[in-house]
């Protein structure tokens, strides 16, 4: 409804267009869009930006571990008084690189540009709607995204460097400008950016959430929304009820840091200079931190498992095993992914006590997370594989979600954390689990619903190269990360020279270094890809995968209200694929049962009686409503 | 050695520069006929792709594995390092099996399950019976890793014995300060971190007796071997962490949180050199909690000796107040002829006019 009054607010402050239908503006319809079609692509590209320099953040701190002669005066026109005379990376860089790379991985790339794409793009094109239920919130929702992202970049220019503290930015270090460069202005702009983060993941969740509930079209109960549906549905859940936590959380940081309070901070000397500062606890703001920062993992990981259900369920042409168990289990994972947060706190000092309870709370989501494995497996077993781009990196997610995830669960054994904390053993594990495993999910959105976005198709070949290289490319980083781990090297270090138990394993280094290089680089290919096949690429059918959702029966290019004439209506679920006796291998959810009696089920041929009903109930078309 | 990790790269680049080379002949062919053909080009080259990547990374991994494990850490020091040790092959062993059974069924089921013209996907929607088994089968496999690791768990952050050597260690941007109880008390002082100076680092309060024979140093620490070793924990300005890799020790350090760990080190230094063959092997206490710019240097020097060369050690150690007798100051009137004792007799009498005196030119700190 308020997307329709969005519009009609813009009509009526518009005093020289006098008609209500004429065709928006250059501005309304790219810039200031309402349109959820629009504001996806807004998120994706803004995220593509986001991962580049992200990404490549991580190749200049690459250079630094693996190569740790290297001259890199090469770097100096981008990176300038970073890197001094000699061609030597500075070290509060280097720590400013480390904490850039994760904030602008975790939260702009994967949580913004994949959830933010996918949800928007996806929840009313496959659930039959016309628009969000508040294109203006939406709207808002990405401008304040684009207001963090302006803040965020701004802060890689500041004089003292960005923020430097990890991307935990745990106090006292990140309170105490003091006590570290990357402490003063670039934290106050982290802190400011991730406020405005926040609250535009929140207009956006709301509206997910309110629009999957409320804007179903008819026919489209809840046992028959799309696996991917359900997965921006849990997220933005999640996400509605951990975000709010690291927002406040943040304002207590800005309290710490400019207004004297003591909330994080006591008994600390710094400087010459005993801080009045008592009473405080640094445990709190970690405590707070991971309320959000574990469920911020399946933030970001969901979408990608709902993404690539779909996507695997089509392209094995086969419908998804255990439907309800991936619904159970993604919401099993959601409801434990709000009690486990202190496994990342085991060696804090937190009582010991708390450390066995939330072992063995986290322990519990590897069997949720086994079952989803095992039913994307179930799922691929005597399917009839297309291999597009799409279902190469979903096949590619559910190997990495796997073996990454196994590497969780000696992690989550507080007893083995112990050595284990805080060295690259973690770090291989999350990058696998939930870094490259959700990049996938954004690759096989991406190629999947490429056509649906711009009615055009990528270049497959391009796409199947660009999987394999970065297939073989993440595993050849992170596999030998673990081997780091288990020798005992810690992160976030500068140099490995200054041990004895680091000084080796330097040709190691160096080869993840080079297979990171290498993966960065292979990137490429999906860029030239993407942006090519806007402009160039081959005009795309109507439904070039074959398949069930309602998305594919909206026309090539979706306009206002995504259909023409009414909503379609929904007689069945979506993964009605190679039903026996039926004449294609794949049956749309807009064709009632009363069409297919050669491949229907007996409880199946009992829902015909319904149709009738569900064809004449039609709430919830925006366009029809008065508002 | 690892230019054969390289190799393998080499070859999966090869590899893939084959593939492109197929691919682009493939499109050739392919792209012609109608554009409704939904079978993308190339299916069958990525299906034999999983195959061939499914082989070769498992030889990789195994191999990179079997080369990898001469630069993994030297058998614990500790006893229960050992035990964690042997904990986590174990659940690392039993985690292969999953992960070496999923990975193969991913693989070999794209392969075998390919695309092939007049073939039909099997409809199948669901099983109760095998979704209930792989949803027990990994519940109890966790109970199992959970009850080890519970039982490991507890019995390491149980409380220290009573008869363990309570040392301080304390954090600050870059390096760690240990401070020891002393040779005549055994206890440690008060502290307060309001007390903290140039040559105070550590904020020891004088008005305690018990710190009057405490004695700290900022570059290396001593523990006696067999012996259970407390080490209470605290940081100054910022998170640390204590990380000692060799005996499997880790605990952050906490301003206005004191936190603490204890251990039971059952190698000396010199055990460990015989062992590894290595006459300059030395063991080390690193920080693994990001603090600032020198996080990656607080390198302090940890030595495990037998209890005699230990005590011996302790006793040559100046105590604080013998290094900066000019604090004798700080010591509360009624206590004085007490510290007295801890004062170098030469030291002892200018140190009553001036506090602010000479100490601070000697000072041991490295700020």
């Amino acid at each position: 409804m308020s997307a329709i009054e969005g519009l009609e607010t813009a009509h009526h402050h518009d005093v020289e267009h006098e008609q209500h239908h004429e065709a928006p503006n250059f501005w309304q319809k790219y810039i200031f869009s309402e349109d959820h079609k629009v504001i996806a692509k807004q998120y994706l590209i803004t995220g593509i930006l986001w991962a580049v320099i992200g990404i490549s953040m991580s190749v200049v701190f690459r250079i630094q571990l693996g190569f740790q002669d290297a001259n890199m005066s090469w770097l100096k026109p981008v990176l300038g008084g970073w890197v001094s005379e000699t061609g030597k990376l500075d070290p509060n860089f280097y720590l400013a690189l480390v904490t850039m790379h994760g904030t602008i991985m975790v939260f702009f790339v994967l949580t913004a540009g994949l959830s933010g794409t996918f949800s928007n793009f996806l929840i009313p094109l496959q659930i039959g709607a016309r628009d969000m239920a508040s294109g203006f919130m939406n709207m808002l929702s990405y401008w304040f995204f684009f207001l963090a992202s302006v803040i965020m970049f701004a802060s890689l220019f500041v004089q003292t460097g960005p923020a430097a503290g990890g991307w935990v930015i745990y106090p006292p270090l990140s309170a105490l400008p003091q006590a570290h460069p990357g402490s003063g202005l670039g934290m106050t702009l982290w802190l400011a950016s991730m406020a405005f983060f926040i609250v535009s993941q929140l207009l956006g969740g709301i509206n997910y959430i309110t629009t999957v509930i409320n804007l179903r079209t008819r026919g489209m109960s809840f046992d028959r929304l799309p696996l991917t549906i359900w997965a921006f549905l849990i997220t933005a859940v999640l996400g509605l009820i951990s975000f709010p936590v690291l927002l406040s959380s943040v304002l207590l940081l800005i309290f710490d840091r400019h207004f004297g309070t003591s909330f994080y901070l006591s008994d600390i000397y710094i400087n010459g200079e005993a801080l009045p500062n008592v009473g405080g606890s640094p445990i709190l703001f970690q405590h707070l931190f991971w309320f959000l920062g574990h469920p911020e993992v399946y933030i970001v990981l969901l979408p990608g498992l709902g993404i690539t259900s779909e996507v695997i369920a089509t392209n094995s042409r086969k419908p998804i095993f255990g439907y309800r168990a991936m619904i159970a289990s993604m919401l099993g994972i959601a409801f434990l992914a709000f009690i486990v947060w202190a496994h990342h706190m085991f060696v804090t000092g937190m009582n010991p006590f708390l450390g066995s309870v939330f072992m063995f709370l986290t322990l519990i989501i590897a069997v949720p997370s086994a079952v989803k494995g095992f039913n994307y497996i179930t799922t691929l077993w005597r399917g009839n594989i297309v291999f597009t781009p799409g279902m190469l990196f979903s096949i590619g997610l559910v190997s990495l979600f796997v073996s990454g995830g196994l590497t969780g669960i000696i992690l989550g054994n507080s007893a083995l954390d112990i050595q284990l904390h805080d060295t690259y053993f973690v770090v291989a594990h999350f990058h696998l689990v939930m870094g490259a495993a959700s990049a996938f999910g954004l690759f096989a959105g991406v190629y999947h619903w490429f056509p649906k976005m711009f009615g055009r198709m990528m270049n497959t070949s391009l796409g199947q190269i660009h999987f394999w290289l970065t297939f073989i490319g993440i595993y050849l980083v992170f596999i030998p990360m673990h081997y780091v781990g288990i020798a005992g090297f810690p992160r976030r270090y500068y140099q490995f020279t200054s041990y004895n138990f680091t000084n080796k394993f330097m040709d190691m280094n160096m080869f993840i270094s080079v297979a990171a290089i290498f993966t960065f680089v292979a990137q490429f290919i999906f860029l030239w890809n993407f942006f090519y096949s806007i402009f160039k690429g081959k005009r795309a059918p109507q439904n070039p995968w074959r398949s069930n959702t309602l998305e594919w029966t909206a026309p090539i290019n979706p306009g206002h209200g995504n259909w023409e004439g009414e909503l379609p209506a929904v007689y069945r679920w979506s993964y009605d694929y190679s039903k026996p006796g039926a004449k294609e291998d794949f049956i749309p959810q807009n064709i009632p049962y009363s069409q297919t009696l050669e491949s229907n089920f007996p409880h199946e041929n009992e829902l015909i009686a319904t149709e009738k009903a569900i064809e004449s109930q039609n709430f919830n078309d925006q366009f029809k409503n008065a508002h | 050695m690892y230019i054969i990790i390289a190799l393998v790269a080499l070859v999966f680049l090869v590899l893939t520069g084959v593939v492109v080379a197929r691919l682009q002949n493939v499109l050739k062919s392919v792209n012609k006929p109608d554009s409704l053909d939904t079978i993308p080009s190339g299916n069958k080259i990525n299906g034999a792709m999983f195959i061939v990547v499914l082989i070769i990374g498992a030889v990789a991994i195994t191999w990179s594995y079997l080369h990898s494990r001469e630069y993994f850490l030297p058998t614990a020091s500790s006893i229960h390092g050992r035990r964690v040790d042997d904990l986590f092959w174990f659940s690392m062993g039993i985690l292969t099996i999953p992960f070496i059974i999923v990975n193969f069924l991913i693989f070999f089921f794209s392969w075998k399950y390919q695309h092939k013209k007049d073939h039909r996907a099997s409809f199948y929607p669901d099983n109760h019976r095998l979704e209930l088994i792989w949803t027990i089968v990994p519940a109890i496999v966790m109970a199992l890793l959970v009850f080890t690791g519970w039982k490991a768990w507890s019995d390491i952050t149980s409380d220290a014995p009573r008869d363990a050597e309570v040392i301080e260690i304390t954090g600050k941007q870059f390096n760690w300060i240990v401070r020891y109880p002393g040779v005549s008390d055994n206890k440690l002082g008060d502290y307060n971190y309001k007390l903290i100076d140039p040559q105070n680092e550590v904020g020891i309060d004088l008005s305690d007796e018990n710190s009057f024979d405490d004695f700290t140093n900022p570059s290396e620490m001593h523990i006696p071997v067999n012996r259970p070793v407390l080490l209470k924990i605290r940081a100054r300005d910022v998170l640390h962490s204590v990380f000692i890799p060799h005996m499997r020790v880790k605990m952050d350090a906490v301003p206005g949180l004191p936190t603490k760990f204890w251990f039971v080190p059952d190698k000396t230094t010199a055990d460990m050199r015989s062992e590894l063959n290595d006459p300059n092997f030395d063991y080390e206490i690193a920080c693994t909690e990001v603090c600032g710019q020198g996080h990656f240097s607080m390198k302090m020097r940890l030595i495990v000796e037998d209890e005699a060369s230990y005590k011996k050690w302790c006793s040559e150690q100046a105590t604080f107040l013998q290094t900066y007798p000019e604090y004798l100051a700080k010591v509360p009137e009624n206590l004085k002829a007490k510290a007295m004792k801890y004062i170098p007799a030469e030291a002892a009498a200018p140190a009553d006019s001036s506090s602010t005196g000479g100490g601070a030119g000697n000072s041991t700190s490295l700020r």
